[in-house]
C-alpha cells in the first residue's frame, strides 16, 4: 500500500524526474507563461547560448505595462515603457514561442490568461516569471511564481524545487452578506502571518471553499503567497471540472476528457495525508477587511479601530507597526470607518474577473462615486463580458472609469499611478509602502468594498449599501 | 556567475522585518537595463535618496562605516513579496555576496544561490545579536566560510549553518546550473516520453481559436 498523499504531493510526485542528493527535485513544467518582465531570462538565454526547450508550452503576454487608457502601443505612457513590451514581442518571436500581444483577444493579466486558455487544470504543473501565479492553483494544479528560475525553465522545461511542508487552512461555515473570497483570504493572512507559512504548500479546505466558485478560489489562491506559502491549493470539483471544459487547451475528444477526468479525480488529498501544520477558520463569524498597514497581514474588520502598537508585546512587531502608521499617516484608535480616501482602484489578478466585476457593480448600479475610481478588468475577455453584460455602462454612469485589461495601478507599471500622500482603496494585493506609485498609501479590500469606498470617499462597510 | 568560497567583509544591520522586494526595488525602475553595476544604485532607492538624487543620511547604508557593506545582516521574511530578479540584482550589483537573516522570501532566496550570493538562515537570537554587534560597531566586519558552513561574528563566535547540497555546490564551483541540468537531458526526455503518454490531453495538438 502507497503511503497517504496529499493533493500536492501527488501532483509533485507525477511530475517528477529526478530528486538529487541535497533532497532537490527536477519537476517536469507543463506550461510557462511569461510578461514583460521576462527580459532578464531572454538575456541570460542569450548569454549562456542557450535555446529554448518546448516553445510550444510556452506562452508570452503583455500585462504589466499596456496602457490602460487604450489598446495600442501608441497609447502605451512612453518609450521606456513600449521598450518593455516590443522587447516580449521580440523574444517570444526570435524563440518561437506563442504570444498575446496588444490588441490580441486572449491577452490580459497573465494569472487570469491561463485559466482562461485552460493551460490551468487539475494536476498540471504551470509556471509563470511573477509572484501570483499560486492564483491558478485554484484549480488543483501546482503553480507558484519563479524569479530567478525562469531562464532555467525555459531552457530545460523543468524546474529544481526543494519539497515545501503541507499546511491544510480549513475554512468551515457559509460566508455571511458581504463577505467577499477577498476577506477570507485577508483573514487567513491575518491569522497566519504575513510570514508564517514560509516554506509550505497551503491546501484550503472546509465547506466555506467548496461551497465558492472557482473564480472566488482564484482570489483566496492568489494571496496564498501574501502568507509566505510556497503555493496555495485546492482540491478540483466538478466545479472545476465545469469550469475548465471546452476552453482551448482543456482535453478535446471524449476519450482525452475521461482520462484527464480519471486522474483529476484520483487528485483530492487522501483522508490520511500528513500535514504538518493545521489552521482553522470559522467563517461565519467574519466581516468585511480592511488593511491598515504595509504588510497584508495587518488586515482588520471594517468596524475596527486603527491598533495601538502599544499593545503589541512584541518589541520588533511593534517597530514595524510604529513604522507602517507613520507611512500611512494613520492615528491609533482611528475608526476605519473615519479614514478618508483619495480614490479607488477595482482590478488586478486578485480581483478583477468577471464575477467580481459583477459583484462590483451591483452595489454601484444607480449610485455615484465622490473620489476618482478605476476599474480595469483583468482580460480582454473579462473586459468584453462585461461589456456584454453593460457592466462598463453602470460603472460609468456612477462615476467610474473603464479601462483596458491588465495590471494597471496594482503595480503602477503602466503609469496608472496613487501620487504620493494620497490614499487608495484597492483590490489588488499588496499594500507595500510605494508599490501603487512613490508614497502611495493603499488599503486592501474586496470589490464590493471598493465600491462602498468610492461611494464614501472613505473606508465604508459595504453591508451598509447592501440593507438600502 | 561568480564562485563563492569564503569571504570576510563588512556587514550592514538592516533590522525590520518583512523587508520586501518592493522596498528593495520600486516598480518603477525594474524597466531600466542593466548596464554595468546600474542596478547598486537602485537598491532601497525610496529610502536611500531623496527626489533630487541626494541621499537621506538616516538610512542605514548612508552612515558612515556601513557604505562598504558586502554582507547583510536582516532580520524576518527579508525579501518578500514580488519576485523581481531585480531584488537580487540590486544586492548583487551594489556589491553584496551574502546576506543572513532568520528566514527569506522563498524566491529570493533560490535567486541567490544562481546569482553568487550566498543566503544564510541563523536563528533569531543570532541574528538579533549579529546586528546589535554592527550597530555597535558600524564598519566591523563578519566571515563567511561556505565550504565550512560557518558564520564568524565580529566577537569571534562561530555560528555553523545548514545549506542546500544542490546550492553549495552552484555557488562553490560558480556553476549554472542550466548547464547542470541539461547534463541531465536523457532523464529529461525518457520523463517527458513517460509523461505524454499518461497525461496525453496536454499534449493535443494546437486547439482551435476562440473555444468557450
Ligand atoms: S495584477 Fe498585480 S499582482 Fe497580479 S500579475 Fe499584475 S502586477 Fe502582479
Amino acid at each position: 500500500m502507497s503511503l497517504p498523499r496529499t493533493l500536492f504531493e501527488k501532483i509533485w510526485d507525477q511530475h517528477t524526474i529526478v530528486t538529487n542528493e541535497g533532497g532537490q527535485t527536477l519537476l517536469y513544467v507543463d506550461w510557462l507563461l511569461c510578461s514583460e518582465g521576462s527580459i532578464h531570462a531572454f538575456n541570460i538565454l542569450r548569454a549562456e547560448g542557450e535555446k529554448v526547450r518546448c516553445p510550444e508550452r510556452v506562452f508570452g503576454v503583455a500585462d504589466h505595462y499596456p496602457a490602460s487608457g487604450g489598446p495600442t502601443m501608441a497609447d502605451v505612457l512612453d518609450d521606456e515603457r513600449r521598450n518593455m513590451i516590443a522587447t516580449l514581442d521580440r523574444n517570444t518571436q526570435q524563440y518561437g514561442i506563442q504570444y498575446f500581444g496588444l490588441g490580441d483577444p486572449r491577452r490580459g493579466i497573465q494569472h487570469l490568461v491561463g485559466p482562461e486558455q485552460g493551460l490551468a487544470q487539475p494536476g498540471v504543473i504551470i509556471l509563470c516569471g511573477d509572484s501570483h501565479t499560486s492564483t491558478q492553483a485554484a484549480v488543483g494544479a501546482i503553480a507558484f511564481g519563479i524569479g530567478g528560475e525562469l531562464a532555467h525553465v525555459l531552457a530545460t522545461q523543468t524546474i529544481w524545487q526543494r519539497k515545501p511542508a503541507n499546511m491544510r487552512v480549513t475554512v468551515e461555515g457559509k460566508r455571511p452578506p458581504g463577505v467577499a473570497a477577498k476577506d477570507v483570504i485577508l483573514a487567513i493572512i491575518a491569522k497566519v502571518g504575513a510570514g508564517g507559512a514560509v516554506q509550505h504548500a497551503i491546501e484550503y479546505a472546509g465547506s466555506t471553499i467548496r461551497d465558492m466558485s472557482v473564480e472566488e478560489r482564484m482570489t483566496v489562491c492568489n494571496m496564498s503567497i501574501e502568507a509566505g506559502a510556497r503555493a496555495g491549493i485546492i482540491a478540483p470539483d466538478e466545479k472545476t471540472a465545469a469550469y475548465v471544459k471546452g476552453r482551448p487547451y482543456a482535453p478535446r475528444g471524449e476519450q482525452a476528457w475521461n482520462q484527464a477526468v480519471a486522474y483529476w479525480n484520483s487528485l483530492p488529498s487522501d483522508a490520511d495525508a500528513k500535514f504538518e501544520r493545521e489552521v482553522t477558520l470559522d467563517a461565519t463569524t467574519l466581516a468585511p477587511m480592511v488593511t491598515w498597514g504595509n504588510s497584508p497581514e495587518n488586515a482588520l474588520p471594517i468596524t475596527a479601530v486603527v491598533p495601538e502598537p502599544d499593545s503589541e508585546p512584541d518589541a520588533q512587531r511593534r517597530a514595524g507597526m510604529v513604522r507602517s502608521l507613520e507611512y500611512m499617516d494613520l492615528k491609533p484608535g482611528t475608526r476605519m470607518t473615519d479614514i478618508a480616501i483619495d480614490q479607488v482602484f477595482i482590478g488586478s489578478c486578485t480581483n478583477s474577473r468577471i464575477e467580481d466585476l459583477r459583484a462590483a457593480a451591483a452595489i454601484a448600479n444607480g449610485r455615484k462615486a465622490i473620489v476618482p475610481a478605476l476599474v480595469t478588468p483583468g482580460s480582454t475577455g473579462v473586459k468584453q463580458q462585461a461589456e456584454a453584460e453593460g457592466l462598463d455602462r453602470i460603472f460609468r454612469a456612477a462615476g467610474f472609469a473603464w479601462g483596458e485589461a491588465g495590471c494597471s495601478m496594482c503595480v503602477s507599471m503602466n503609469g496608472d499611478t496613487v501620487p504620493a500622500g494620497k490614499r487608495c482603496a484597492s483590490t489588488s494585493n499588496r499594500n507595500f509602502r510605494g508599490r501603487q506609485g512613490k508614497d502611495s498609501r493603499t488599503h486592501l479590500v474586496s470589490p464590493i468594498m471598493a465600491v462602498a469606498a468610492a461611494l464614501s470617499g472613505r473606508l465604508a462597510d459595504v453591508r451598509d449599501f447592501l440593507r438600502n | 556567475m561568480d564562485a563563492f568560497t569564503t569571504l570576510t567583509a563588512v556587514a550592514v544591520p538592516i533590522d525590520v522585518d518583512n523587508v520586501d522586494n518592493d522596498q528593495h526595488i520600486p516598480a518603477r525602475l525594474m524597466r531600466k537595463p542593466r548596464i554595468g553595476k546600474a542596478y547598486g544604485g537602485y537598491w532601497f532607492h525610496d529610502q536611500r535618496f531623496n527626489e533630487d538624487g541626494s541621499e537621506m543620511p538616516d538610512f542605514v547604508l548612508n552612515k558612515p562605516g556601513f557604505r562598504d557593506a558586502r554582507i547583510v545582516v536582516a532580520a524576518k521574511n527579508y525579501a518578500c513579496g514580488s519576485s523581481r530578479l531585480g531584488a537580487v540584482y540590486v544586492h548583487y550589483d551594489y556589491g553584496i555576496r551574502a546576506v543572513i537573516a532568520v528566514s527569506f522570501g522563498d524566491v529570493f532566496y533560490n535567486n541567490c544561490f544562481k546569482n553568487g550570493i550566498l543566503p544564510v538562515r541563523l536563528d533569531e537570537a543570532t541574528v538579533a545579536r549579529l546586528r546589535r554587534e554592527l550597530h555597535a560597531q558600524p564598519g566591523t566586519t563578519i566571515a563567511l566560510d561556505l565550504p565550512q558552513q560557518t558564520v564568524t561574528g565580529p566577537d569571534g563566535t562561530v555560528y555553523p549553518f545548514d545549506i542546500d547540497a544542490f546550492g553549495k555546490r552552484c555557488l562553490l564551483q560558480g556553476l549554472s546550473d542550466i548547464k547542470l541540468t541539461l547534463e541531465q537531458e536523457p532523464r529529461i526526455k525518457a520523463f517527458e516520453d513517460k509523461h505524454r503518454q499518461q497525461m496525453s490531453w496536454l499534449f493535443q495538438t494546437a486547439p482551435q481559436e476562440g473555444a468557450k
